[in-house]
This record gives C-alpha cells, structure tokens and sequence, in this order.
C-alpha cells in the first residue's frame, strides 16, 4: 500500500492542471480550422460568381493593334496568360524573340481579343502573342456595335443611309448615330410587336376556331347538322380573321419596306465593309471616347437588356426574362405544391398515426427518398405526371387537340409537381421537428379546455409550429429552385415561345414548357457554339440564379420571423 | 406547525352556492385504480368531493396525485397502454363510461395546470378560447366574457390596456392568472388545479392563493399541491396520498391538527416527504 502511495507522488504534476489532450485544446483547432476552410471556400466562390458576373457587362476599351506583319487587329482584350510556344512556332520568329523567349525559360506571353465580326472573320476570338504586335493604340473613333445576328460588330461606321440621303462618314457624329438609331430600334419593336403579339393574337382565335369545329365533329359527327352549322361559322370567321391577317400583314410589310430605308455601313480596321440595316443594330458606342458616366448608361442598359429581354443568338446573346420567370414560377408552384402535402403528411405521422414499428420504417423510407438521385425524380415525373395523368387529362378535357399532347408531355405544371415530390422529404422531416418541439403543455391546455384533438392542432399546434415549418419550406425551395436535371425531363426547354403566365385566357398556362435559370446556364455553358462568348453569361446567370434564390429565401425568412415573433416563447 | 393564515376556512358557512345547486357531492370516486402499462399507479381509491369547496390533494413526489387529478377530466387518456378499473361519477354519471362525451366532459372542468400554458394567442384570445372552440364567433360575447373571466382571476386591472398584445409577454405569475381565467372561461363546474403555484414566486402565490379563495363557493375547486402550508390555508377537505393509495381524507383542520394515520402526522409535521 505505501509503496503505491509514493509512486503516485513520484509523478511529475501538470502545472496547467490536466494535460493537453484533456484540455482538447487540438479539437478545438481542428474544428475552428475546419470551418475557417468551409468559410473561405464559399466566400472564395461567391467573389468568383460576383465578380465576373458583375464586370461582365462593364464597356471595356478597344484595342487596335498593329502587328508585326503589318496588318491591323481591333478588339477588346479579355485576358493574358503565358505559354510555351511551340518548336516550328519559335523557328519561324527573328533571332532576338527567339533569345528573348529562350531568356524567358521557354514562355512567351499572349492576350485574348475579342475581335467580333464574325461575319467578315469567321471567328470572333483571337490569341495574338505580344511578340507578333509592333504597336497598340486606342482610337477614340473605333466602335463597338452590338447587333442582332452575328453577334459585335468592332471597326468604324462608314457611311449611314437615309432614304436616298447618304450621310457620309464625315458627318457621321455619335448624336446623329443615336437619333437615328433610336428611332430605327422603335420601327424593330414595332414591326416585333404586330408580328408577334397582334397576330399571335389572331392565330390563336383562328386556332381556337379550329378546336371548337374539331370539338363538334368529336361531339356531333362530321355529318351531322351541328357540325355543318359549326362548319359554316367557322368558314365565316376563319375569312374574316384571314382579312384582319392580311392587313396586319401588310401594315407590317409597309414599315418594313420603310425600314429598309436605313441602312448603316460599317468598316473594320483593315477595310473590309459590311452594310446591315440601321434596326439590326442593338447598341452602338465609341468603345474609348466614353466617359465613366456614359459607361454606366451602357453598363445599366445591358442589365437593363439582360433582365427584360429574350435571348438572341442561341441563348448566348440578349435577355434570360423567360428563364427568370420560368423558374420563379416554377419555384412558387413547387412551394405551394409542397408545403400542404408535406405538412399534411408529416402531421398524420406525429399527430394521428400510432408510433409503432410501421410508422418508424416510414420515417426512414422518408429519410431515404431524399437521398435518391434527382434525376430519378425526373423519370419518375416524366413517366407518372406527363404520361399518365397528363395523358389521361388530354383524353377527358382536350381530345379536340389530339394528337398533340397539351397535359401530356413536360410543362411548368408536372415540372412543380416533380421538385415537389422530391422536396417532400425535407418539408415532412422539418415539420415532423416542429410539432414535435411544441410542448406537451400546450396541447394539454387546449384539450382541458374543452377542444378537439384536432382544434387543438389547428388553434395552438400549427401556430406554434410554423416557423419551424417555414425553416423546412425555405430549404426545399433552395434546393428546388437549383434543381436542373429532372427539369430537362419534365418541361424545361432551350427556348420557350410563350411564357407560361400571360394575358390570354386562362392566363395562367401550367401546361405549357418553359425556360429555367440552371438549365440556361447549362445550355449557355455547354451546349452552345462559341464556349468563350458563352462564358460571361454562365457567370451573369449563375449570379442571377443566386440573386433570385437568396431573394425568394429572404422573403421566406422574412415571414418566419414575424411568425417568430408572434409566437415567440416567453420565460420567465 | 399550520400556518397562522388559516383563516379562509372560519367563513364556510357564508358561503352560497349561486350557480350549481346546493351543498353535497359532486364528484365521486369509486374504487379507482389506474396502470400506466404494468405499473399500477393508482390502487382502489374511494374519495368524495364535495360541491363548491376547495379539496386539496397532498402528499410525497409520485404518489399518486396528479395521476388523480388527471383522471378526473380523462387527461390521462393522451397516454398510451393506459388502463383504468373503478368508477368516477360526475353529476351521477361514469364518467369512464365508453360512450361519454370526453370534450364535453372537459368543458365542465376547468383545468390549470403546474406550469402556465398561455396559447401563442393574444390575451383576448387566450381567455376566450374555450368559447372559441364551442364556435362562438360573437365579438361582443367574446369581449364580455373574456372581462368577466379575467376580473374573477384578478387579472383585469393588469391587462385591461393590452388585451391585444401576446400572452407569451406576461410574467409567470399573471400567465398562470391567464390560465385560471381562461380555465373559468368555459364556465365549468369544476376547477382542476395541478400544483398551480410550483413554477412561481412567492408573491405571486399569495395572489393564486387570494384567488382561489375568492372562487371558493363558485367553483368546486380541486388543488394538487407539494406545500403543505398552502392546502392548509387555502382548502376545506384536504387528502392525504402515498404510493397510490389514499391514506387519510377529511377537513383540513383535522387533517392537520389531529390525524388519524401515522403517516399522515409523519408527513404533514415534515418528519419525512
């Protein structure tokens, strides 16, 4: 015994009181490191996506470049980099580049131009070496004219046509330009306007006309007296829609022939001409003679441009309007599709159902179905929603239409109904924690009173439970609105004609396809032509994408915390 | 040992019964026992409660009581593997019965319990909501009585400015006030009163305690309580329960001064407990 007793005094004493593993002093680095790093990882990603989401649509300089060959380059430098120049690249150069790039261990340096005209190039993207330039200038003449098809225009304006009036290039001022292109740009719209939307207007009642005499000849017969009453109507008001369609037609023929009046002709540095008329021409602007104030107008004009318009050249130019809406929409229909049933759901599984065995597997089940891959959801909606009961729909409510699905193939409807299946799982687990987080007490003190079980969940458990509630709808809505790959199965298009909310009854069309900010930047990112035109858009829509998902999440919180505070929990 | 306070019990014959009929008994139960799955919680209880007096329920942590208290409103059923065996007549009924109206059986008895339990509701709304779940949707209806209801639980002169304001703001003290009007509301017969002071400071105790006294007579009024000075002062009859049986019951005084059982004297003079 005593012999025990001194070996424990023998032991030299920690000064600190305990050692450092007990302390967990290493834990506690470990874990403030782990979040420093998840931390900086985001932050890093935001301020790539903000940044060059942001510069994007910012007017940079034009340069022109005077190459060692002697001829001429204009175009906005996009970025720089090193390489190593190939062996029959570096035979072809003059001994001192050769010596100067060998001092260099092998590299030389090159910059990007985005040099546009396509047209005239056949490339709109350029790497010049800084070996190959003799001299670069910045004129303040040259222009950058973005134009309707084949994307900028980079070089100078020639000449501009009015009628028979030719003003030549002398007398070509910016003023002149922009008066004239204001009002060429109203004669487009206008021309837009009666094609699209006024006899979009008159198709669609000729459209609706042929349904009602296929619907007759479904209901009566195509032999019938009813139908051969229809059939006359219909002869009648087909002729004379087709009257009110000629003249449209015409009126937009006259402003077209008028249009065509104006023309601008355009030069590039090394002289080649092109001549378009003055309304293909979207935004012209003396790239270096700007001020900063005139360079925040085509900065605000862009964004302006970019939120409000269609896109043009294969998604790669012009607005993502219909891709806004599309997915606003789309992320509301699914908020409202999901917060019922999953609460609903989740209220039976901890209010009604018996806690047993059978109610523990389905919670797991419904654990599980939210790890299953989206783009089974996607299958799943495509098959059930579009092919089943779409079908079926078609069938009862439409079989004047048929062939042509309405209800059965993908649209904004059964692509809701698709995030919303797959964002149940959230919504019933975050529920399920909220009416269980209500007290007992609570409950017990609205049954004294004399209510219903289901009084009771009604006036005090849901009331009490819907912050936590909302918490769960706000993260299915997150995660709803950045969801691209069931989408592309269930409704989700490259281009869609028609917005799925407008001014025609019904007004509301759920059937219809629609444009979806993640799928853009995939189609933007991927699936188009010119990868490195493409790539500022995918940074604009990604930033755009967050911006309108952090926008619907505030919102959300915004009503969680005025429910908080209503229902806020005293102490005391 | 009883507190000087006992007072309250001198004016029983003062009283009179406006509302629910003459002096005699109103709840009574017949050999009742009670298992919460295989533990008996309960075994062979027979008490009378008597109409328009405050009966207060004593005795050590787990013994019984509040198990007691919440089988007189069918609390307990919320329990799961609940099972019961005897008679509780309410107003000559069993109230066990399998066709008894459990909901109306609960607008009958009002129920306060040990902490307060104000609904996420504005005051207004707390107190009226036993009308509200009747359907009664008559603003001027509502407004009377949740004035009646919170002046009979003292409340009124608090609150009266901000009947609209959250319940959840009030303090401990008043939201337990809250309850009791909300509780007197429904217009029952009986208060149910599950240690109602235990989550509260001593001033506001006094003023529970005030108030039980004034709703002595309007109500039949049964208390749980752990503090033996507060069923001396504030009951007529008290019971005395151990280990789910009921040991001793009769007038508080008696109870207190002269009682029967070894282990009622033991307890209430603090020898154990």
């Amino acid at each position: 015994m005593n012999t025990k007793v001194s070996e424990i005094d023998k032991k030299p004493k920690h000064i600190g009181g305990s050692v450092l593993p007990a302390r967990g002093e290493p834990f506690l680095w470990v874990m403030g490191g782990t979040l420093a790093i998840g931390i900086s990882m985001i932050i890093g990603f935001l301020v790539l996506i903000f940044w060059n989401g942001l510069v994007t649509f910012f007017p940079k300089p034009i340069h022109v470049l005077t190459l060692k060959d002697g001829s001429l380059l204009a175009g906005e430098p996009i970025r720089e980099e090193y390489y190593k120049p190939g062996k029959e690249q570096l035979e072809m150069l003059d001994a001192a580049t050769r010596e100067h790039i060998k001092r260099a261990q092998g590299f030389a340096s090159r910059t990007l131009y985005h040099t546009g005209n396509f047209d005239l190039y056949n490339e709109d993207y350029r790497w010049v070496s800084d070996y190959e330039v003799a001299k670069t200038t910045l004129p303040a003449h040259v222009f950058f004219i973005e134009r309707v098809e084949w994307g900028p225009f980079i070089g100078f304006p020639e000449s501009l046509r009015a009628g028979s009036e030719i003003i030549s290039k002398a007398s070509v001022s910016y003023g002149l330009l922009n008066a004239q292109h204001h009002e060429a740009v109203e004669r487009r719209e206008q021309i837009l306007r009666i094609e699209r939307s006024d006899i979009g207007k008159i198709n669609r009642r000729i459209e609706s006309e042929r349904l009602a005499l296929r619907r007759a000849a479904l209901k009566h017969g195509e032999n019938s007296n009813e139908y051969r009453k229809v059939s006359a109507k219909y002869e009648e008001r087909i002729a004379a829609l087709q009257g009110e369609y000629d003249k449209l037609r015409k009126e937009a023929e006259s402003i077209k022939e008028s249009d065509s009046q104006y023309e601008i002709t355009l030069r590039d540095v090394n002289g080649l001409e092109k001549t378009l008329p003055l309304s293909q021409v979207v935004r012209l602007y003396p790239a270096n003679g700007l001020t900063s104030f005139r360079k925040l107008g085509v900065y605000a004009s862009r964004w302006l441009e970019f939120l409000t318009r269609e896109p043009r050249e294969a998604n790669t130019e012009g607005g993502v309007m219909p891709a806004i809406f599309g997915t606003f929409v789309m992320t509301v229909l699914m908020a409202l599709a999901v917060a019922p049933f999953g609460v609903i759901a989740a209220l039976y599984l901890r209010e009604y159902a018996r806690q047993g065995h059978l109610v523990s597997a389905i919670r797991i089940c419904v654990n599980n179905l939210a790890g299953v891959p989206s783009i089974v959801y996607g299958v799943f909606g495509l098959g059930f929603f579009a092919y089943i009961v779409g079908a079926t729909i078609d069938e009862l409510f439409f079989p004047e239409r048929l062939p042509n699905p309405t209800f059965g193939t993908g649209g904004v409807l059964w692509a809701s109904l698709t995030l919303a299946l797959l964002t149940a799982p959230v919504v019933i687990v975050a529920t399920e924690e909220a009416l269980a987080a209500v007290p007992q007490s609570m409950r017990e003190g609205s049954l004294a009173c004399g209510a219903s079980k289901w009084q009771t969940i009604r006036y005090v458990v849901l009331p009490k439970a819907m912050p936590g509630i909302m918490t769960g709808l706000i993260l299915a809505m997150a995660r709803g609105a950045g969801e691209v790959a069931p989408l592309m199965l269930v409704g989700v298009v490259k281009i869609a004609p028609e917005l799925p909310v407008d001014g025609f009854f019904p007004y509301i069309h759920l059937e219809r396809s629609f444009m979806h900010l993640g799928f853009h930047i995939y189609d933007v990112g991927f699936q188009s032509r010119n990868s490195e035109a493409a790539k500022p858009m995918v940074f604009v829509t990604t930033l755009l994408l967050i911006t309108l998902v952090a926008i619907m999440n505030t919102t959300a919180i915004h009503i969680r915390n005025r429910l908080k505070k209503k229902y806020y929990v005293g102490h005391f | 040992m009883v507190d000087s306070r006992v007072t309250y019990t001198e004016s029983l014959e003062t009283i009179n019964y406006p509302k629910h009929g003459g002096r005699g008994v109103v709840i009574e139960i017949k050999d009742f026992s009670l298992w919460y799955g295989h533990q008996q919680a309960l075994f062979n209880n027979t008490l009378s409660i008597e109409r328009g007096l405050v009966t207060a329920l004593i005795g050590p942590s787990g013994c019984g009581k509040s198990t007691l208290i919440r089988s007189l409103n069918r609390m307990n059923d919320l329990i799961d593997g609940l099972r019961t065996q005897g008679q509780i007549h309410f107003s000559d009924e069993n109230i066990y019965n399998p066709n008894v109206d459990v909901i109306g059986l609960r607008k009958r008895m009002g129920m306060v319990f040990q902490k307060p339990n104000p609904f996420p509701m504005t005051i207004s709304e707390n107190v009226t909501y036993p009308l509200k779940v009747d359907g009664i949707r008559d603003r001027r209806l509502l407004d009377e009585t949740a004035e009646k209801a919170l002046r009979a639980a003292a409340l009124w002169d608090e609150v009266k400015e901000r009947l609209h304001a959250n319940a959840l703001g009030l303090s401990g003290g008043q939201q337990q006030r809250l309850c009791i009007a909300r509780a007197i509301a429904g217009d029952p017969e009986v208060l149910l009163m599950d240690e109602p002071c235990s989550a509260l400071d001593p001033l506001a105790t006094a003023k529970i305690e005030d108030l039980i006294y004034q709703l002595r007579g309007q109500y039949t009024i049964i208390i749980v309580t752990h503090n033996m000075q507060q069923a001396a002062r504030v009951s007529d009859n008290t019971a005395f329960m151990y280990l789910g049986k009921l040991i001793e019951y009769g007038d508080t005084r008696t109870i207190f001064t002269n009682p029967k059982h070894g282990r009622t004297q033991d307890y209430v003079t603090g020898r154990f407990g």
